[in-house]
């Protein structure tokens, strides 16, 4: 009752504006207008959106402290910064060149991605199509259990055990298929896998999870109206896949598979563990060496002492952030107009 | 009708029945799906294969729970990782105690609170750190913590660098769950003069807690297994270190990099078992999660 | 401890898009008004003008006044929590809170505004439940979650939930549309005895509903697609069935509607 008599009571007479008394609106607006008088709404509100500044700040700091630590080592660089292979950050002079990151980066995970995109679909349309209703979640809980594994562990199971397994398998591509520049001898002896060809397959493996996972959400969600009215055409099941599920989940498919695009470009210990140094520059094939940027951050990172010479990897580590950056873009402005329509 | 009679086939089949292209291509996709799963089944059953055969030794000996690597020569059989599963949890601790609070609010402020500029930009921005290579925010911490600040390598660097891999997981996981609570309810509870801070606090919030503890438990699992971050800002430690803000400190996958560069049988034994130990520590967390989230009070699908 | 509500020369919009036109009706108080009208007409709209609800839709704006005993809730100084702990509401569907019990749902209005004395929360939940008609059906599992209940047994959860605060307005959105013809029932005798103590709004589809509850009815049309609803005639419930004013209101309740 006393809450009631706290409305009445209120001194009356506040004239108000006429018209619109409470203009834009939404509640959160009014009170924007009106200042809310209850305390702890304020301070809620004030808590809450510091955390999402915190975020928009996060971002921001990161370029930033990158960018400032980056400058002064590629003012002092003395050779090409995009164009030059190597990555020479010892004895006082600085002369380093992105090329062979990009390449190594670039290749070994368009390889993955490769690879991995045609599973992947078929994994997703299996899970939500084709796998009987009783083990399609158990089959589910296998796929995820892939994404369980630690990119560390997949380095080691690369390295110690699948690059040796799939040395054969090089080598007879090198032999029969040499002329085409992606096969030809690389920077690196074959012995032991130590290539973009296996970090590559190492990386599809590890996409696998992260493509399946988005796509078969997407496919699931394929109007049930739409399956039956194919259904109801006489199809085959393929043909009602071919027609409503891939239609409907095609850009969820692309975005899902540019997002895992974007980790294979930043994966790091796995790539590190894999690749064999090279002393020779790339030569765009998978049988080269060398480093990502990513794995060659990390490889150097026990020796950040220096300002320049830090500066250097900080300068490589930008590029990658910028790289997975515009990767990442593509993938939530090709996914973000299904969202609407779901 | 202008067929007649003798036209029509004697006695019209029951059913089309398909032509043998098509059901050939039916049949062709068929295999090909079912084989494309088979296929991601052979790294998985192989790596875990591989993992357990040579890792479950290390599991059962007496001190690998229970001791570090204090006084072990490389090539002995003994010690164990007692020292890189405490790092291992701390840092990943100490990074949700950090990135799970801000994460919540972040959430909460997109779903009951942000309009406009503002409110897109940080959506915006969370998209933009969940791509943000693990590399690359353990370079920022070291350019800001220990290059700017002039702070020495710690594992509490390491937590920072983790709180930027987690946040965007808890937001998103977050904002999911808060967005699956019915207006109705919100306006149930301001219908009874309840101020919109109480309600999102007594409310809101409660009904999502089991979806926000489920993905605040599979970003932590996510977390522990990133190595970027130990490679850049900590230093690695035979002995256990309590102190996450001062000296070395092992984590699990610092462990076994570490070790990697060991080639006698006992570095062999104990890279696989930290492996191994890794891998359980991860599905722990997942099925906790996944535990959790049986206890929706949420109805979802 | 009833009041009375005046709106004054309503209009209610939804951005850009004006969901009502010039709306003015009184509420005199311990009695109930039904709202009826075809659907998207703004019966639900008004309605949660009256208590301040309106404005928790995105975009929604109110021009006018509302008055509560000669006060005007959407006057400067006034805060909406303040007008909704006095202005008590019922929705369509039921919606107890998923995560207290029965009990806990009851007292939720007190509890969330700081009520601690546990004697007087326990003694607040009797009577709300007693007075919705719902204490003897629950008072031996008072601790099980509210979402337990049946569909109807949930509706009156939630008027007793909305009268533990002891508003002095109840109004209800189609309070029984989700209910069978037992608990509708149910619920009409509730309101009949709540009446005594509260001034009751009740929007509803069912004619025979309004004819039986109300005290005076009021009819909403549309006049087209895109155009705001108007409040047609507002009178006594015998008048509007047996003899209104208006050829539109005459149609709609005799069913020669559109
Ligand atoms: N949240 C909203 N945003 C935009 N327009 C709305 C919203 N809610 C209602 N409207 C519009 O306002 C008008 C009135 O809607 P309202 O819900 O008040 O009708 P109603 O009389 O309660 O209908 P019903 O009998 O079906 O419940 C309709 O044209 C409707 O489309
Ligand atoms: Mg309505």
């Amino acid at each position: 009752m006393s809450m009631k008599d706290e409305v009445v009571s209120r001194p009356a007479g506040q004239e108000r504006e006429t018209g619109s008394m409470m203009g834009g609106m939404g509640e959160q607006e009014q009170e924007r207008g009106e200042r809310p008088k209850r305390v702890g709404d304020r301070v809620f509100r004030y808590l809450t959106t510091t955390s999402g500044l915190v975020i928009v700040v996060a971002i921001v700091l990161i370029g930033f402290f990158l960018l400032i630590k980056a400058v002064p080592s590629l003012l002092a660089d003395s050779t090409n910064f995009l164009t030059d292979w190597r990555f020479d950050t010892t004895g006082g002079k600085l002369a380093f060149g992105i090329r062979d990151m990009l390449v190594v980066t670039v290749l070994s995970s368009l390889l993955a991605l490769v690879l991995a995109m045609p599973i992947s679909l078929g994994i997703a349309l299996f899970l939500t199509q084709y796998a009987p209703r009783s083990l399609a979640r158990g089959f589910g809980y296998l796929v995820d259990l892939l994404a369980a594994v630690p990119s560390v562990v997949f380095g080691l199971w690369g390295v110690l055990v699948l690059g040796p397994a799939i040395e054969p398998v090089q080598r007879a591509l090198n032999a029969g298929l040499g002329w085409f520049p992606l096969f030809s001898d690389g920077n690196v002896s074959l012995a032991g896998g130590g290539n973009i060809f296996t970090a590559g397959v190492v990386l599809a493996v590890m996409l696998l999870p992260i493509i399946t996972s988005v796509t078969r959400e997407v496919f699931r969600q394929t109007p049930v109206n739409q399956i039956e009215g194919a259904l109801a055409l006489g199809a085959t099941k393929w043909e009602m896949v071919r027609t409503t599920v891939l239609p409907f989940g095609k850009s969820g498919f692309i975005a899902a598979s540019m997002l895992g695009l974007g980790r294979a470009l930043g994966e790091t210990i796995a790539v590190l563990m894999i690749l064999h140094t090279a002393t020779s520059p790339s030569g765009f094939s998978f049988f080269d060496g060398g480093s990502t940027f990513a794995s060659k951050i990390a490889s150097a990172a026990s020796e950040f002492s220096e300002p320049l010479p830090t500066g250097a990897f900080i300068a490589a580590g930008l590029v990658l952030f910028l790289l997975t950056f515009v990767v990442n873009a593509i993938a939530r402005s090709i996914a973000k107009p299904k969202k609407e329509k779901a | 009708m202008t067929t007649t009679e003798l036209e029509r086939p004697a006695r019209p089949p029951v059913f089309h029945h398909l032509s043998t292209g098509r059901k050939a291509r039916n049949h062709l996709a068929t295999v090909l799906v079912s084989l494309a799963f088979l296929i991601a089944l052979v790294p998985l059953v192989w790596l875990l294969a591989t993992v357990v055969i040579k890792g479950w030794r290390a599991l059962v000996s007496p001190d690998w729970f229970t001791h570090s690597l204090k006084g072990v020569l490389p090539d002995q059989f003994a010690g164990g990782i007692y020292h890189a599963l405490y790092g291992s949890l701390a840092q990943a601790l100490v990074c949700a105690v950090i990135a799970v609070p801000i994460g919540i609010l972040a959430a909460i402020y997109l779903v009951e609170y942000g309009r406009g500029w503002l409110a897109r930009l940080t959506t915006f921005m969370v998209d933009i750190l969940s791509g943000v290579p693990s590399i690359v925010a353990a370079l920022f911490i070291f350019a800001l913590w220990i290059s700017t600040f002039g702070l020495e390598q710690s594992a509490f660097a390491v937590s920072l660098a983790l709180v930027l891999l987690m946040l965007p997981v808890v937001v998103r996981s977050c904002e999911e769950m808060l967005r699956l609570v019915p207006q109705e309810l919100r306006e149930a509870s301001y219908a009874l003069g309840i101020p919109k801070w109480k309600t999102i606090v007594r409310v809101v919030l409660p009904t999502a807690l089991s979806g926000i503890v489920t993905g605040s438990m599979l970003a932590l699992a996510r977390v522990l297994g990133e190595t970027a971050p130990v490679l850049v800002l900590v230093g690695y430690s035979q002995s256990i270190n309590f102190n996450i803000f001062d000296g070395n400190m092992t984590s699990l996958p610092l462990f076994i990099y570490n070790q990697f560069t060991n080639p006698t049988a006992a570095g062999q034994l104990r890279i696989w078992g930290a492996a191994l130990t890794l891998i359980l520590l991860v599905m722990l967390f997942n099925l906790i999660a996944t535990v959790i989230s049986r206890f929706s009070a949420i109805k979802t699908k | 401890m009833a009041k009375r509500l005046d709106a004054k020369d309503l209009n209610i919009y939804y951005g850009k898009f004006q969901a009502v036109a010039e709306v003015t009706l009184a509420v005199p108080p311990r009695n109930v008004t039904a709202f009826i009208g075809p659907s998207g007409c703004g019966k639900s709209t008004v309605l949660r003008t009256l208590n301040r609800m309106h404005e928790v839709t995105p975009g929604a704006r109110v021009e006018g006044e509302v008055l509560l005993d000669g006060e005007d809730i959407y006057a400067g100084g006034v805060d909406p929590v303040d007008v909704r702990r006095t202005i008590g509401m019922v929705f369509q569907r039921p919606n107890p809170f998923p995560t207290m019990s029965i009990k806990d749902n009851v007292i939720a209005g007190l509890r969330l505004a700081g009520v601690r004395d546990k004697s007087r929360l326990d003694e607040v939940a009797e009577r709300a439940l007693r007075g919705a008609n719902l204490w003897n059906e629950v008072s031996d599992r008072l601790n099980k979650p509210g979402g337990s209940l049946s569909g109807g047994q949930q509706q009156r959860l939630c008027i007793a939930r909305a009268i533990a605060v002891q508003p002095a307005v109840l109004l209800m959105d189609e309070p029984c549309s989700a209910l069978d013809p037992i608990s509708t029932l149910a619920i009409e005798d509730l309101i009949a005895e709540l009446k005594k103590e509260y001034t009751i709004v009740i929007v509803t589809h069912n004619m025979q509903q309004a004819a039986r509850v109300s005290d005076q009815t009021a009819f909403f049309n549309l006049a087209g697609v895109g155009q705001p609803g108007k409040l047609i005639e507002i009178d006594d419930t015998e008048k509007i069935f047996s003899n209104p004013g208006q050829q539109a209101t005459e149609d709609y309740i005799s069913g020669r509607f559109g």
